[in-house]
């Protein structure tokens, strides 16, 4: 455990205060005025998900996964079902670059509605989606989590699309919580054929007190390729719940490159398994806290075969009162043996107040096997700020031109398209005052 | 060219300064005018390099003494950037590698902020780039290095060359060079000194860091001072640069020596 801080950790706070309960009740008084299709795919995950939060309503900071992470955000958020109203927030929306398919995600509308997909997409039907939801949330190991059943008691909706060969566009998948309050839940999964090919941006935004939960499964084919974009901008008294869980068959590349920042909380927990091994996996993260915001990644890379290789770069800018956790686990069972693991954690510490927790969590078993991590916190460099200053640069410009090239490095790692969503508004001027 | 009338751009009165409570200057004493090209020639640790960064502003050094005026103000009490601004640029030994941020916007902005002091309108990308274009045939330098990242990457050689394309964009009034012939190669350092001779002007007044001749047999200076142990010991016209060339530094220590025993006896 790396740990920067001034303060220790408050003792774990107390769980099931009624959020859950409440939001399981007006669920339910929403389905009795409108009753959803018992028989539909989602009816089954739903009933999961119900059980699941009765069982567990909140996690407990007494649960090692949860120990840093206060949930007082959330339970701030109106627990019921998001009721838009008002201006439209797609007004304020980039137009889509050319060349990139935007669906929005409402968790009301279906998004494929008047859509007519590209050479490559196509709409899962609901006997792919009975027989595909939840396997890859499985295989990764987190369908009991409990933003998952969150997000099962809640998705009124999945979008389900199959890809084959290369799809050409960008898939840009948008919400939009814009100041209405509740929850948004999505949901996603994507079944990638072997061979196929796909680039997908999602953005997720927020600026009022909402809770985003998001879940998105893919199952990457022999062979195929998934390059994924998550921008997620959000605001003080949001919350975004993000779980993406991947498998990968042998052949196969996924890349993940996530940026978050502004939200009063965020977590967002990738989780990949290499089924097979012989996968190429390459996650790059960027998470901001400032104020008394807190940011969470929890990451966990699973080797199931030999051969398999992981690039992780996970990077972190705190200021303010702000709290950073990243816990990194990468799982190298005997089964794994060549696997070339190589995890890096590195933090920008910008206040005296702000506090990062940075764990590594490698459980190696195979023998023949690379795995480097490593983890840094720092300050912004007194000599490159010196040499930005010796150049006429004030102090403030030269640091804001630091922070930027810091978060650089995963920024440009984003589909081009996310540039029209202005990335670095995500990340304040250091040194702002906390809120 | 020395020209006694030419106005006093830089004038180091008993500039005494430490760092971590060490002291490393110890009196220097230095007058730049406009015009002038000055050498400063000393061992590793004689406090060359300290004083060329406290002139910048570099905020490990404590000024515990003496004075320093730029162009008739006080320079130590400006900012960094304010220097800069005002036209001092310090041409650093090892230029700073700033991963992620594009050299062609650190030279922008770096250029307009100095562009702004002298009641100059700032250059748009477009402006910016046909200046920063022809600035760099001055160096002969390849555009490419524009789209990096500051000096990442770059070898010894193409940092010298980008810290002299900066000096090219600023035009400094006093311009500090410190062992910029440090890590060239002969025909990097002709091209290097060509630049700089090539913006040394009536107006300005170059100050070269250096330990070796090599460098001041491509810029010939007007002065050339010997500094030891935070002082300056000797100054000359170029021809004892050749003397230090040929008979080392030992004599330095000698002189030294004697003069530290001084006060001891008289005391």
């Amino acid at each position: 455990m790396v740990s920067a801080s001034m303060e220790l950790p408050p003792a774990g706070a107390p769980s099931g205060d009624g959020w859950s309960e409440a939001l399981l009740a007006a669920l339910a008084a929403e389905e009795l005025a409108a009753p959803l299709d018992a028989a539909g795919p989602l009816a089954a995950v739903r009933r999961r998900g119900f059980e699941g939060l009765r069982q567990r309503p909140l996690p407990s900071r007494r649960e090692e996964a949860w120990r840093f992470t206060d949930l007082g955000a959330l339970r701030a958020v109106r627990p019921r079902r998001l009721v838009t109203s008002g201006a439209d927030p797609a007004a304020h929306w980039p137009a889509p670059a050319a060349g990139s398919l935007r669906l929005r995600l409402d968790g009301a509308a279906d998004p494929l509605a008047g859509q007519s997909l590209p050479q490559g997409l196509e709409a899962l039907t609901d006997t792919d989606l009975e027989q595909a939801l939840g396997q890859t949330l499985a295989a990764t190991g987190c369908r009991e989590h409990w933003p998952v059943s969150l997000n099962k008691a809640s998705a009124a909706r999945v979008l389900g699309l199959r890809v084959r060969g290369e799809v050409a566009p960008l898939l840009e998948l948008v919400s939009d919580t814009a100041t209405a309050e509740g929850v948004l839940a999505l949901r996603v999964l994507l079944l990638l054929e072997p061979g196929a090919s796909l680039r997908l941006l999602q953005v997720h935004r927020a600026a009022g007190a909402s809770l985003t939960s998001v879940v998105v499964e893919a199952r990457l084919g022999e062979g195929s390729r998934l390059e994924q974009g998550v921008l997620a901008q959000g605001a003080d008294a949001a919350v975004l719940l993000g779980h993406l869980a991947v498998s990968q068959a042998p052949g196969s590349e996924y890349q993940l490159a996530s940026v978050s920042g502004g939200w009063g909380l965020s977590r967002l927990e990738p989780r990949v398994v290499q089924l097979a091994g012989e996968a190429i996996t390459r996650l790059r993260g960027l998470q901001q806290v400032d104020g008394r915001r807190i940011a969470d990644t929890h990451s966990q890379v699973m080797f199931a075969g030999p051969e398999g290789r992981l690039d992780q770069l996970h990077k972190v800018v705190a200021d303010g009162a702000g709290r950073s956790v990243f816990n990194g686990a990468v799982r190298v069972p005997r089964a794994a043996q060549r696997t070339d693991a190589a995890q890096l954690s590195r933090s920008l510490l910008l206040s005296e107040r702000a506090r990062v927790d940075t764990k590594p969590e490698l459980e190696i078993v195979a023998d023949d096997v690379r795995c480097a991590h490593g983890a840094t916190v720092s300050r912004l460099r007194q000599d490159e700020l010196f040499y930005l200053q010796s150049r006429g640069i004030g102090a403030d410009l030269a640091a804001r031109l630091l922070l930027r090239g810091y978060c650089e490095e995963v920024l440009r790692e984003l589909p081009g398209a996310a540039a029209l969503w202005h990335p670095l508004d995500t990340f304040p001027a250091p040194g702002a005052p906390a809120r | 060219m020395i020209r006694p009338d030419a106005p006093v751009l830089l004038e180091i009165r008993d500039l005494h300064a430490c760092v971590e409570e060490q002291p490393i200057l110890r009196g220097v004493s230095l007058t730049l005018r406009a015009g002038e090209i000055h050498a400063v020639m000393g061992r590793n640790g004689s406090g060359k390099s300290t004083l060329s960064k406290l002139l910048a502003g570099h905020p490990a050094y404590r000024v515990t003494g003496g004075s320093v005026l730029y162009r008739g103000e006080d320079l130590l009490a400006l900012a960094p950037e304010e220097r800069a601004r005002a036209g001092l640029f310090l041409g650093f030994q090892y230029p700073i590698e700033i991963p992620g941020v594009s050299n062609l916007e650190f030279l922008r902005v770096a250029t307009n902020a100095r562009r702004v002091a002298r009641g100059e309108e700032e250059l748009d990308t477009f402006a910016f780039e046909d200046l920063v274009r022809e600035r760099l045939r001055l160096v002969q330098m390849d555009a490419a290095f524009l789209d990096r990242s500051v000096n990442e990457g770059f070898s010894g050689g193409e940092k010298k060359r980008n810290e002299i394309l900066q000096m090219a964009l600023l035009e400094p009034v006093v311009a500090i060079l410190d062992e910029t012939d440090s890590g060239l190669d002969i025909d990097a350092l002709r091209t290097v000194s060509a630049g700089v001779n090539h913006l040394a002007g009536p107006d300005n007044a170059t100050l070269l860091i250096t330990h070796y001749q090599r460098l001041l047999d491509e810029i010939t200076p007007d002065f050339v001072h010997v500094m030891a142990a935070g002082r300056i010991l000797r100054t000359a016209g170029k021809e004892l640069a050749l003397e230090l060339e040929e008979r080392g530094y030992d004599w330095v220590d000698e002189e030294l020596a004697a003069l530290e025993r001084i006060p001891a006896e008289v005391g």
